[in-house]
């Protein structure tokens, strides 16, 4: 069954040990995203200086779907380029609302974990939110609900 | 296993069995992914059982035809079968009058009703309306869209740590400007059942009306709105073993009759001219185009239902359910139950240490257990208790003491994952 392989070991261990959880001193961007369906919330800071992220962090209240992903994206985006942590966003995405299949080309490396939220749908939400909040950051944009309008992703989640 | 085996041979659970009412639900049968299905979710939806599947067929494939129109049989008989599901509603709940009885979508779509024409009729700037902390969104945000339109002041009755209004903080908001009471019979979130019958009595000697929100209730207990002497009641089908889609607004006559009209269309007129209209008599005049008649008419049958199983039998044998379930959940570890009022239903709303209900959910349901995991639909219940979301598992008739140890070691399992 596809849950059981959602909470697999290494997201229970990303849940219980988050990395890069907490504050970040030299952050000159931030952002907060919100899931009012829920009650989620994170907070990501990240340093980025000549197009790399060179820090992240974050810290919140959330499932343990959502502090997975957001603790193994900031391990995965740190060091990266803005354009490969984008490009990484766009996969993210489509992977989870069933775009990407496992054999397409990507750069998620272990994040494929995640690939089971897509038979999910009320899950999926927890599983972007990070994500989603990553590029509000990147784009200097202060807060982001899962719900809004505004939101870029809520019409491909809604539908997916 | 003791106290299930001398709660099964208690008196009051003997009134009936639960095996024969459980076949009479065909989705019980379910598996989910190869395991029972154990369904807690009946305070968001209940199930149907085959009765009232197989009125609803036999409206549709015999008996269909739009009501209140054609002089043709099938019409007629329609139309004679949608009044005969509202005499079996208002026999239900012992109002006076079928003309008492307006069919809506549901509790919302009554609420907001009352909100349109009772409240923006009679309700003006600097009155204030009276709401509890217990209300579900639907008996909030009507009538803040009310008081924002005409200035009106929303007050609210504060709950104490078990989730029971405090009675003295109620009679205790009403002044000259209270001009209406909105509260709910029993909280979804929490399954409080609060003391309405008082509270009636006291907003009445202050010449004030009050709405009784009794979505919860119906599917639980007697309701006799003469007894309770409420001005309006309302519940939906779907939480009583009906369709969706269907609900009553109980009013008193003399208070629709004074009542502007919600929606305007067909069936709620007299007559119409391009000069002037003019609105049909209650109830007909809340009923503005072609209701869902099969809904309505499989509503009645869920009430003969309901009462062929005898409501106190139910009550006397959910209240076994409820007090198993808390006794069993507060044996684990790490539980904490967010609710635990003298008077409840069967709604065991808990939150499990360092676990989120989103993913006590969603592991639950690996387990064919369905649970509801969120905020209820009653935020301000969340922000008393100052947690984002709990998980909810409401009991009805239809469930065992067998599936009340299947979600307690599911809890239990749910556990050692996060271990």
């Amino acid at each position: 069954m596809i849950t059981k392989s959602l909470y697999q070991e290494v997201i229970l261990d990303h849940n219980r040990n988050p990395r890069n959880y907490g504050s970040l001193d030299n952050a000159n961007r931030s952002a907060e995203g919100h899931n009012p369906l829920c009650g989620d919330h994170l907070n990501i800071k990240l340093n980025l200086s000549e197009g790399y992220i060179n820090d992240i962090s974050f810290q919140g209240e959330s499932c343990a779907i959502c502090k997975a992903s957001a603790s193994m994206m900031t391990a995965n985006v740190k060091g990266k380029t803005q354009a490969d942590a984008e490009t990484m966003i766009q996969e993210f995405r489509e992977m989870t609302i069933g775009k990407l299949e496992p054999n397409d080309k990507h750069h998620l490396g272990r994040l494929t974990v995640f690939f089971g939220v897509r038979d999910l749908p009320t899950r999926v939400k927890c599983a972007i939110l990070p994500w989603h909040t990553l590029q509000a950051a990147l784009n200097s944009v202060a807060t982001i609900s899962t719900e809004a309008d505004d939101d870029p992703m809520h019409v491909s989640i809604g539908n997916a | 296993m003791k106290l299930v085996e001398s709660l099964l041979k208690s008196p009051n659970t003997s009134m009936f069995d639960v095996e024969q009412i459980r076949a009479d639900f065909p989705i019980l049968k379910l598996k989910i992914d190869g395991k029972p299905l154990v369904y807690l979710d009946n305070a968001a939806s209940s199930q149907m059982p085959q009765p009232v599947i197989d009125r609803m067929t036999k409206y549709q494939t015999m008996q269909h035809a739009n009501i209140n129109r054609a002089v043709h049989y099938l019409s007629e008989t329609a139309t004679a079968e949608y009044e005969k599901s509202r005499h079996k509603l208002k026999n239900f709940i012992n109002a006076n009058e079928e003309r008492e009885i307006i069919f809506t979508s549901g509790t919302t779509d009554a609420i907001n009703l009352v909100a349109h024409g009772y409240g923006r009729k009679f309700i003006c700037s600097g009155d204030e309306i009276i709401l509890t902390t217990l209300e579900h969104h639907s008996n909030i945000v009507p009538w803040q869209m009310l008081a924002e339109e005409t200035g009106a002041k929303i007050r609210v009755v504060p709950i104490n740590d078990e989730g029971e209004l405090l009675i003295e903080e109620y009679k205790q908001l009403f002044n000259k400007h209270t001009k209406f009471v909105g509260v709910t019979h029993v909280s979804n979130a929490l399954g409080t059942i609060n003391p309405i019958k008082q509270m009636i009595e006291f907003a009445h000697a202050r010449g004030v009306p009050i709405l009784v929100d009794g979505a919860q209730t119906a599917p639980h207990m007697n309701i006799d709105v003469q007894d309770l002497d409420c001005d309006f009641y309302t519940f939906s089908g779907h939480k009583l073993c009906g369709p969706t889609g269907i609900g009553i607004l109980y009013g008193k006559a003399i208070l629709l009759e004074r009542m502007q009209p919600f929606k305007g269309g067909g069936d709620m007129i007299a007559s119409v001219t391009f000069e002037k209209t003019t609105y049909n008599t209650i109830p007909h005049k809340f009923e503005a185009g072609t209701p869902p008649i099969a809904a309505a008419i499989g509503f009645g049958a869920a009430v003969d239902y309901l009462s062929s199983v005898d409501l106190s039998a139910i009550e006397a044998y959910e209240r076994n359910l409820i007090n198993y379930a808390t006794e069993q959940i507060s044996h684990i570890p790490g539980i904490r139950i967010i609710g635990s009022a003298t008077e409840k239903v069967a709604v065991l709303s808990f939150s499990v240490d360092r676990i989120h209900p989103h993913d006590i959910g969603t592991l639950l349901n690996q387990e064919g257990i369905a649970v509801r995991t969120g905020h209820h639909c009653a935020q301000p219940v969340m922000q008393h208790y100052k947690v984002p979301a709990t998980t909810r598992a409401s009991f009805s008739f239809y469930n065992t003491m067998v599936e009340v140890d299947a979600l307690i070691s599911g809890i239990q399992k749910v556990q050692k994952v996060f271990l």
